[in-house]
């Protein structure tokens, strides 16, 4: 509501995220303008001041030249890019660039496809001047200086005149005065090169000085209640809560996996972090004599993601398999073999509201009509335990503006159904008591957990709010935290999620306060919590500039005031409250104090925001363009081809799997969502009143590929990849323009909402069947945007006919034969 | 006569006698009209919310009724105090009553034997014990105590995949849960 | 005296104080509907809180077909769809990428260009259209003068429901009214259309598709506040740009004395499936009772049977 510019790119705002879109009207009212960049024009576009489509997969060549613009053009906000980035930092003579390596940064290994960052490390030097030809601020030019209107025009059919108005506006409406957002979503993350596509964008903010901001940032738009959640207290493999990673087989003892993590900056902390976590869940058995039970943790060593996990279920290595509200015969990629896996399994519980598919695979599943699987051949056994309602239960979600909100209990879930916390908690008590009184190492640290909690009813609920309160830590005397200051590395403070903390400060549950919004500041503080401390825009500091002032009156948000000798504004200062700007940090301090007065970025090892990024990514330290896995295109930019890190899993004899030759499978396909369907549907097709408003599944083309194709509005068509083809009824629609790219013709673009499956009120194919297993090798994410298909008019062939279709097309292909 | 009789609720009767001559408006009402009141007003209570579906967290009412000894929602719609939301809600928010209580929703639990082309029914208490049992016995048959000469302490023999509409505490003890039983093959919507 | 107009006067034109004329000594102010069409983002969140407070019946899930009509499949108004949302696709087929050009200060989008309507503007001009329509509570509304049976009436808000338990299902009604808007259900017979949620409005809550609205098209007030707030609307729409903008049933002076539920359209009325003026169909009703003046009596006599009718 506070930018003067909006640009949505890589999510459909209005139709994913439509009640948040109120206050991108509300903006556009108040004169911002509105740029939405997609493939399609969509209900985001209709209010959008200008659309502009592009191809899939071309994002970092658009954003590149953007970067290219902003640097070349000297537009960038110098005081803001030379104190609070990283753009002083010079790199070692070692350092080879992409732009000098063919499209690889040094330190690549072609035999494991990854890279050693050693060459990527500063020297510790720093230019303020920003000249010297290693400063990240030189190489940063030189590596984006052929990323050109050209260029975008041929990697993403953007015209340059489009380009154009899109860069002139967001230099005027970036700097002292204005503020640009960026906001993006899964357009963004569903791609091998996902986590580069925010990289880039953040560069670009930093550079315009738009983090920190308000009216700026870079918004991410998650599609589910808790998804941020999710992450924050990982159901996630890599992770424990609060980011801290999960250990690795070298990580011997507590002391070598802090290592691991960076000795400055808040993470400079990251010891009371995590005993205060191993407290809350091994209690009076984490002593510092035994580590804090730290060696009861299990260690990953490699890629455990879901893709992983369902090849290894094909293997027959797992025996049994949770689905927690989760449909992956229709929601994940490679849907079929999603269903092949869950055949293999010997057991498979699904906790969920209604039979979904990922249930009745055994019996409903498309493989059982091609004759690939048979009911009575398939052992899996399957308990389906259904779950409450979430009125049916109390507890937090966490919105995607890092806000944790009560939801309070409304009435009892009915029948057997019950909450995802009762399962939980009553299936370990169960575990437990049958593993009482081992003596096994390996049984320790689950007979060592801290697991009781209260409970309340017939059924025996445990309580939520006993939950978060452990979450929220507790001191030495039981007295529930303020927040993660208080934390210590003695084991004196146990903490389940040190971000978290505060959410339960004063014994009061902040995550259920509603103050109404008319009854306090246009910030909200109290409504809900929002981590850390709750903070409602992260590294503020940066909206004042080096001395503490406002950068403005107009953008004034979080400033020092002296004479208080603290940090204030409208905000939460995400700042130690009463460290002036002009601190600067002794020689070799750690933690918080390591950094200085103006150093905003304050999670950062240096302070500093990163535009180049020298640990912690698998693709390189800058954003790079490389084609998606599947492309009609070559790299207009680079030798190298596509993501040089990506991983898509060749060597597993997992069927169809393989990506596709463009010849054959001539145009791009993309899935999306429906703001009248819930992702898999299990939330939507199931009810009547969302069922009818989109009751089939369809495919929406322009008319000139319906025109190429033979293809009839309202009539079928087949949509063919290298995995699988299904059916879905056609849109001709203008709002989805071919593109024309100088020097190779046409690109077309088809694109398909994923919602169906084969139960609930509506039904249809499994758009997901289509998509290849291959993922962003950072945060395994798959490649669900793109991929290359062919379209014909009519319904797919029923039974075998259909396997034999999709075998035609990839022996046409030059494809493996199924195996 | 009393015009509140039966004569008086006669519309004709009122037309000719009222205001409203063309028997548009006060003379033509009816019982059902005059009774008229929103539902809400009835609820025995209302509580505070948050839409399930997307992460937008648009703050929900919802109203709850005892009937016949039951609770039952009777409406949830957006709760205008809200700073995200100011009472709105999406086509699916404000059909997140029919996602509770509609009847397609599985109340009890289903089980599959292996091979079976059917399901059947089976008790809570007997499913949560089959689970148990097959979790203890999957850990001590895939537990990997080293892996490549290191120590790794875990299991990869049963997986757990979430998805985004777990409350944090949920996702909290699941967390715990598989961690202390040192199961690694945790993942969630958030990465899909 | 104020109930002596003339007849005319009270099926045609101008009227003030609808309420008034219905009887309604004391009464709250006329509310309405405001859709303001150019913030609709098609969501249908209208459609479902309608369907989900009115308790308006499940289609048959055999019959759930894709209409192939953009992102409607809805289709239309209807006895159990009392919002329906319209979605119009307009712009170039396979518009392309546009010849090169050089650029100007112009090309920096600001507020002035918002809509590309300006003729310099490089993107091809892909619109898509998406209004929320509903029963336009006609200040003379044809369906409330047609209805023997008096099921249809004008509340004291002003608004026009009808009554289920007064409707004897005659549709004397449906072929009323100029919009198509009130239709008979199937399996019951009775007429049904948009309430204006009346049982919300008692409890002085707004309508429910109002309330949803994620960005405010639907505006829902007292029918004064609502004209000068679209008035006000039109204005800054045209300001920046938009000159398509204009109102449509905002006028008491027009065929059906002005709508209780009005609309800010970006194009012709007929695009989005509105008739372009409107008029009540009982507009020269007056002069066919002088033409049949006995007819007026067997009217009463019919009202009396059909209510008798309905008693038990």
């Amino acid at each position: 509501m506070n930018s003067d510019c909006i640009v949505i790119a890589g999510s459909n705002m209005a139709e994913c995220h439509p009640v948040a879109f109120q206050w991108v009207v509300e903006a556009k009212r108040r004169g911002a303008t509105i740029i939405h960049v997609d493939p399609r024009f969509t209900r985001t576009s209709a209010l959008a001041d200008l659309h502009v489509p592009n191809r899939v997969g071309g994002d970092v060549v658009f954003l590149g030249a953007l970067i290219n613009h902003v640097l070349s053009g000297g537009h960038e906000f110098r005081e803001y890019v030379t104190a609070y980035t990283n753009a002083a930092d010079i790199l070692p003579e070692e350092y080879v660039d992409a732009e000098d390596g063919a499209g690889l940064f040094s330190g690549y290994d072609p035999a494991t496809r990854s890279y050693d960052n050693a060459t990527w490390r500063p020297t510790g030097e720093r230019d303020l001047t920003l000249s010297h030809p290693r400063c990240v601020f030189q190489v940063l030019k030189r590596h984006f200086a052929r990323y050109t209107p050209e260029r975008v025009q041929r990697a993403c059919g953007i015209s340059p005149q489009d380009f154009s108005r899109i860069a002139a506006t967001l230099v005027s409406c970036s700097g002292r005065e204005r503020t640009t957002a960026w906001v993006y979503a899964v357009g963004w993350t569903q791609h091998t090169t996902g986590v580069q596509h925010i990289r880039t964008a953040a560069i670009l903010q930093l550079l315009l000085g738009n983090m920190g901001r308000p009216g700026g940032g870079i918004l991410a738009l998650r599609g589910h209640a808790s998804i941020q959640g999710s992450t924050d207290i990982p159901t996630l493999f890599d992770l424990l809560p609060g980011y801290l990673p999960m250990p690795r087989p070298d990580d011997v003892s507590l002391e070598r996996y802090l290592t691991r993590i960076p000795d400055t900056g808040f993470w400079g902390n990251k010891r009371s972090y995590l005993v205060s976590l191993l407290k809350a869940w091994f209690g009076d058995a984490a002593t510092a004599e035994n580590d804090f039970c730290f060696g009861a943790l299990p260690r990953i060593s490699g890629d455990h993601g879901t893709y992983r996990t369902v090849l290894d279920m094909i293997e027959g290595k797992i025996k049994g398999y949770f689905l927690w509200g989760q449909n992956p015969a229709v929601g994940s990629a490679g849907a079929r073999l999603q269903r092949l896996a869950m055949a293999k399994l010997s057991w498979l519980v699904v906790r969920d509201l209604t039979v979904i598919e990922s249930a009745a695979f055994w019996k409903n599943s498309p493989e059982i009509a091609t004759g690939e699987l048979r009911t009575d051949q398939i052992g899996t056994e399957v308990f389906f335990i259904p779950a409450a309602s979430h009125v049916e239960k109390g507890g937090t979600f966490t919105n995607t503006q890092r806000m944790l909100q009560w939801h309070h209990k409304a009435l009892d879930p009915p029948a057997d159904a019950r909450s995802d916390l009762w399962f939980a908690y009553h299936l370990g008590k169960r575990i437990r008591a049958r593993l009482a009184g081992s003596t096994a190492a390996r049984d320790r640290g689950l007979l060592n957990l801290t697991w009781e909690y209260p409970e309340s009813g017939e059924e025996a609920e445990p309580a939520a709010e006993a939950v978060l309160q452990e979450v929220n830590g507790r001191g030495p005397d039981g007295r529930l935290l303020s927040g993660f200051a208080e934390l210590k590395g003695d084991g004196s403070t146990a903490c389940g999620c040190w971000i978290y903390s505060g959410c339960f400060a004063g014994g009061v549950n902040q995550t259920a306060r509603r103050r109404p919004h008319t009854e306090q500041s246009w910030v909200a503080p109290e409504w809900g919590w929002a981590w850390p401390a709750n903070r409602r825009i992260l590294y503020n500091r940066a909206s004042a500039d080096p001395a503490g002032r406002p950068w403005s009156e107009a953008k004034a948000y979080v400033w020092w005031d002296a004479e208080a000798g603290q940090w204030t504004g409208h905000d939460v200062p995400d700042f130690e409250r009463g460290k002036p700007p002009d601190f600067v940090p002794e020689p070799g301090a750690a933690g918080p104090a390591a950094l200085g007065g103006a150093d905003p970025f304050i999670m950062q090892r240096d302070g500093k925001g990163a535009l180049f990024v020298s640990a912690g990514l698998a693709d390189g330290p800058l954003p790079t363009h490389y084609e998606p896995a599947e492309s009609p295109l070559v790299n207009a930019l680079y030798k190298q081809d596509d993501s040089p890190v990506a991983k898509s899993y060749p060597d597993h004899p997992a069927t169809h799997n393989q990506l596709g030759g463009a010849a054959v499978y001539p145009f791009v396909v993309t899935t999306y969502r429906l703001t009248e369907h819930h992702t898999a549907g299990g939330m939507s097709r199931t009810l009547s009143r969302l069922a009818e408003l989109q009751p089939e599944l369809f495919c929406e083309v322009s008319p000139s590929l319906a025109a190429l194709r033979g293809l009839e509005n309202g009539g079928w068509a087949t949509i063919i990849t290298a995995r699988a083809a299904i059916e879905a009824r056609v849109l001709v629609t203008r709002r989805v323009r071919p593109l024309r790219i100088p020097g190779e013709g046409v690109i077309h673009q088809i694109g398909l909402p994923y919602h169906w499956g084969s139960e609930g009120m509506v039904t249809g194919d499994t758009v997901n069947d289509l998509l290849p297993f291959v993922v962003d090798p950072n945060v395994f994410i798959q490649e669900s945007k793109v991929a290359t298909c062919d379209v014909k008019p009519g319904r797919r062939p029923r039974g075998p006919a259909l396997t034999d279709l999709v075998m035609r097309y990839r022996r046409e292909a030059g494809l493996e034969e199924d195996r | 006569m009393d015009p509140r009789g039966r004569l008086g609720k006669w519309p004709v009767y009122r037309q000719l006698t009222g205001r409203d001559q063309l028997g548009r408006g006060t003379a033509a009402r009816s019982p059902g009209t005059e009774a008229a009141a929103p539902r809400t007003e009835s609820a025995d209570r209302v509580v505070s919310s948050i839409c399930p579906y997307c992460a937008v967290g648009c703050g929900q009412l919802v109203y709850v009724a005892r009937r016949d000894g039951t609770d039952a929602v009777t409406q949830i719609e957006g709760d205008p105090d809200s700073p995200v939301s100011r009472g709105r809600l999406c086509p699916k928010g404000a059909a997140s009553k029919q996602l509770v209580t509609h009847p397609g929703r599985q109340t009890t639990v289903l089980y599959r034997r292996p091979y079976a082309a059917e399901w059947e029914p089976l008790s809570l208490d007997r499913a949560m014990d089959m689970i148990a049992d097959r979790v203890v016995a999957a850990r001590e048959q895939t537990w990997q105590e080293t892996w490549q000469g290191k120590r790794v302490a875990r299991t990869m023999g049963f997986a757990s995949l979430g998805g985004a509409t777990l409350d944090n505490e949920e996702n909290y003890l699941i967390k715990k849960l598989w961690t202390a039983m040192g199961a690694i093959q945790i993942e969630n919507q958030a990465r899909i | 005296m104020k109930h002596q107009a003339s007849v005319a006067s009270r099926l045609y034109g101008r009227l003030d104080d609808v309420s008034g004329e219905a009887g309604y000594a004391e009464h709250p102010p006329r509310v309405g509907f405001f859709t303001d069409t150019s913030v609709c983002i098609g969501c249908k969140a209208c459609e479902v809180a309608c369907k989900e407070w009115n308790a308006l019946p499940d289609p048959d899930a055999g019959v759930l077909k894709l209409s192939g009509e953009s992102y409607d499949n809805t289709s239309a108004l209807g006895a159990s769809s009392w919002r329906h949302v319209a979605f119009i696709e307009q712009g170039p087929l396979d518009a392309g990428a546009p010849a090169a050009g050089g650029l100007s200060p112009a090309d920096v989008l600001g507020p002035a260009l918002a809509g590309l309507a300006s003729p310099d503007s490089v993107a091809p001009a892909t619109r898509w259209l998406m209004a929320s329509d509903v029963c336009k509570h006609c200040t003379h509304a044809a369906c409330l003068d047609v209805c023997p049976t008096g099921a249809l009436v004008r509340t004291e808000f002003g608004t026009v429901i009808v009554q289920s338990d007064v409707c004897n299902g005659c549709a004397y009604c449906v072929s009323a009214c100029p919009f198509g808007v009130i239709d008979r259900r199937e399996d019951d017979g009775r007429a049904w259309k948009c309430t204006m949620c009346y049982d919300r409005l008692r409890g002085g809550m707004e309508p429910a598709c109002a309330k949803a609205c994620p960005t405010d098209s639907i505006q829902f007030g007292p029918l004064d506040e609502l004209r000068v707030t679209a008035a006000a609307r039109v204005q800054e729409l045209h300001a920046s740009g938009v000159t398509d903008a204009r109102l449509y049933g905002a006028d008491p002076d027009d065929g059906i004395g002005g709508a209780g539920a009005f609309f800010l359209l970006l194009d012709e009325p007929e695009v989005y499936g509105l008739p372009p003026n409107p008029v009540v169909t009982t507009k020269d009703l007056p002069a066919m009772w002088k033409w049949a003046g006995g007819a007026a009596a067997l009217l009463v006599a019919g009202v009396a049977a059909a209510f008798a009718g309905r008693r038990p």
